[in-house]
């Protein structure tokens, strides 16, 4: 049966809430309403006002009595409505989620999920397409993960509510509708490993979240053109699978990451560096970024000129076998 | 008695009347500064003898403490600190009235409410010192970790206290924080939470009259901290936070309060900072000695010795006691403290994630071998 990212999100939660009932999930509008995205649909009916609940609209206190329900021997999920809405909670996030354990000794553990909509291409308003995965992969403590695909959207939600680190859960809100005959539950790779989702033999893409379907697509297209490419989904962001990006460009000597975020210490910058202390002498060509332009993200009639697309991608491609 | 609706013209209030949040026109006050009692019948002191003596021993010992503190880091043994004299029985007192189950979320100046939870106070200055960021267990002792980020650990305690009512558990979380907090966002946050799920929660604001060197006056505009309260549908009570018994009293009555399932409260203690915001400051730039002076007269200590005296439970041998129990402590504090070890650098990777899926290889080989080789050729 075709099951879409947001049902397996949706499914991933309730098999976990049936599994546990230490697992809470909190945010705004996310009972009655389900979630603005409805992801969180029909938990409040299942398992009630105590376990599924609307909070006053602070971001800060979200986290924050997330951070407090952890202590006390819950284990929370928290909704941030939107990626442009995270900011209020960067304290918190970056302060104490991230550092308590550390700062304990190890004494404390925070297994406290965050499910964030993130992301462009659906036309939205300001502040509601925004990127922000940078500033968490960046913090010390906190695990990022993003699903590409409903199967990885089911088993790494399950796998990040069972984490007893904190967790940056990116859903990629353009690929919500997605679809894909999985059958639920289903278990994927470990969440810290990279996935290869096309092998190829010419250039490496590496991806992750909503980019994942615009590389295979992009793999489509280079075919034509008698290009090999290798797609691999990065999946989780922090910590990032070194072994595995550096085996890709083992093989194919050429990469180029994708991502939504702005170039300028995007994730891209980061693989890049890894890729050049690790597989210098297997490069052919320097690594190549398709990615968002170094400006604010744009209204929404401009968004299709600045999100990389196929055409995007593959001109860097064209561009690294050039080398 | 003093409080709420004293005007006999005005009717009397029904239970649910909002104007019962707003605090009183006068700070509760049991205890004059010679040692003089006012009972209160809304705040009836339900202490035994030995237990004002404990109040006065902790003060004594906290004040001793703090001092120590001080002395470490002019020796150099302490980066900073930040002290709490003249805020004993702000501290002492509201710390005194939880039970042995409920939760403290303090910031960095609570020594005194430490030593009241028995926490290892050479070990919470291992943050000041900079051998760990914190040394202690808070499930130890239900005393979280020290929070420096202003108010922040408001939402900490919140959570908690939410946890407990869930849970039907009947413990309180109490967090505190300072006159310079209650403008934070987090504070504003954590206590509308608190409101909305009726959490065990209270909020308790040592109002010292200053945040570093910023006066209330320039902090805000509001009557007083107290009347912030009824923004969040809790009360806000007032008290002379240099009075032991009151705040002790207007604590444990908040407590019983929220521990029976009414609620946060929330407390403004008005009291005063005797010391410099830390040991970095200078406050000779912002306020005068006439004004230390004239606080000096409100110490907390010398009243609670007062009430002793003159309830006839003061004698030599208690103060020796006392000199020597807090000489103790001191003592054990500049043991722990002194030239402490800041132990193997390689466990700067051993706290950061439960399960680091291999993280943190590298850069542990790295600095494993960075220091294999300063060791080499030193
Ligand atoms: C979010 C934040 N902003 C600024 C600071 C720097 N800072 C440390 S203490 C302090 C004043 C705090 O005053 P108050 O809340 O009244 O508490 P007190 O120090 O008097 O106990 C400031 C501004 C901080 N620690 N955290």
């Amino acid at each position: 049966m075709a099951v879409t990212l947001a049902q397996a999100i949706n499914q991933a939660l309730k098999d976990a809430m049936e599994a546990n009932d230490r697992v809470l999930m909190f945010g705004e509008d996310v009972g009655k309403l389900g979630g603005v995205f409805r992801v969180t649909d029909g938990l409040q009916d299942r398992f009630g006002e105590q376990r599924c609940f609307d909070t006053p609209l602070a971001e800060s206190g979200i986290i924050g009595t997330a951070i407090g329900l952890a202590m006390y021997g819950y284990r929370p999920i928290a909704e941030m409505q939107f990626d442009g809405f995270t900011y209020p909670a960067f304290e918190q996030i970056v302060s104490h989620l991230a550092k308590m354990p550390n700062r304990s000794r190890g004494t404390v553990t925070l297994p406290v999920t965050i499910r964030i909509p993130y992301g462009g291409g659906i036309g939205a308003v300001e502040h509601h397409s925004e990127s922000p995965e940078t500033y968490w992969a960046h913090t010390a403590g906190l695990k990022v993960m993003t699903p590409g695909t409903p199967e990885d959207g089911y088993a790494m939600m399950r796998a990040a509510i069972d984490s007893d680190d904190p967790v940056i859960f990116l859903e990629p809100k353009r690929r919500y509708w997605m679809k894909s005959d999985a059958d639920l539950p289903v278990e994927t790779e470990p969440t810290h490993r990279s996935v290869v989702r096309r092998e190829g033999s010419d250039v490496s893409l590496f991806c992750y979240g909503p980019m994942v379907r615009t590389a295979m697509e992009a793999a489509d297209a280079a075919a034509d053109e008698g290009w090999s490419l290798e797609v691999v989904d990065l999946r989780s962001l922090a910590p990032l699978d070194t072994q595995g990006i550096v085996a890709s460009v083992q093989r194919t000597g050429r990469a180029i990451v994708v991502h939504e975020a702005s170039s300028t210490l995007g994730m891209g910058a980061e693989i890049a560096a890894r890729i050049q202390e690790r597989a210098f002498y297997h490069l052919e060509a320097p690594v190549l970024r398709a990615t968002g332009f170094d400006t604010p993200y744009p209204p929404a009639k401009l968004e299709e000129y600045w999100l990389p697309d196929v055409d995007r991608i593959l001109d860097r491609v064209e561009r690294s076998l050039e080398y | 008695m003093s409080e709420h609706g004293s005007d006999p013209t005005v009717a009397p209030r029904s239970e649910d009347d909002p104007r019962l949040l707003l605090p009183p026109d006068e700070p509760v006050h049991l205890l004059d500064p010679d040692g003089t009692e006012h009972p209160d019948a809304d705040h009836p002191l339900d202490l035994r003898d030995e237990q004002l003596r404990e109040l006065y021993r902790m003060m004594v010992v906290t004040r001793k403490v703090d001092r120590e503190a001080i002395n470490l880091q002019r020796q150099g043994q302490l980066g900073v600190y930040a002290s709490c004299m003249g805020q004993e029985a702000a501290q002492v007192g509201s710390a005194y009235a939880l039970e042995d189950d409920d939760w403290i979320f303090p910031s960095y100046r609570e020594l005194g409410a430490a030593l009241v939870r028995e926490v290892d106070a050479a070990g919470l200055l291992h943050l000041y010192r900079g051998t760990w960021l914190s040394d202690h267990d808070p499930y130890a002792h239900n005393f979280g970790l020290m929070s420096i980020p202003i108010g922040t650990q408001a939402l900490h305690a919140t959570g908690f206290g939410m946890g407990a009512r869930f849970d039907d558990n009947p413990i309180v979380a109490m967090t505190y924080f300072g006159d310079g907090g209650t403008s934070e966002g987090d504070p504003h946050e954590a206590m509308t939470f608190a409101g909305v799920q009726k959490a065990p929660v209270i909020f308790f604001v040592q109002n010292n009259q200053y945040a570093i060197s910023v006066p209330l006056d320039k902090q805000t505009a509001a009557p007083t901290l107290a009347h912030k309260a009824i923004g969040y549908g809790m009360p806000g009570y007032r008290v002379d936070g240099n009075d032991v018994l009151a705040t002790y009293a207007v604590t444990r009555r908040a407590v019983e309060r929220a521990r029976a399932g009414e609620g946060p409260a929330f407390i403004e203690a008005l009291t005063y900072r005797m010391e410099a915001h830390t040991t970095s400051d200078d406050p000779t730039r912002y306020r005068t000695k006439e004004e230390l002076d004239e606080a000096a007269k409100t110490d907390p200590i010398a009243r609670m010795k007062n009430l002793l005296i003159a309830r006839g439970l003061y004698d030599d041998d208690l103060e020796r006691e006392i000199d020597e129990q807090a000489q103790a402590v001191a003592t054990y504090v500049r043991d722990g403290i002194y030239d402490a070890d800041h132990g193997d650098p390689m466990e700067l990777f051993e706290h950061v994630y439960v399960d680091p899926t291999g993280h943190f290889d590298e850069q542990a080989a790295q600095l494993r071998a960075e220091l294999e080789g300063s060791e080499g050729g030193a």
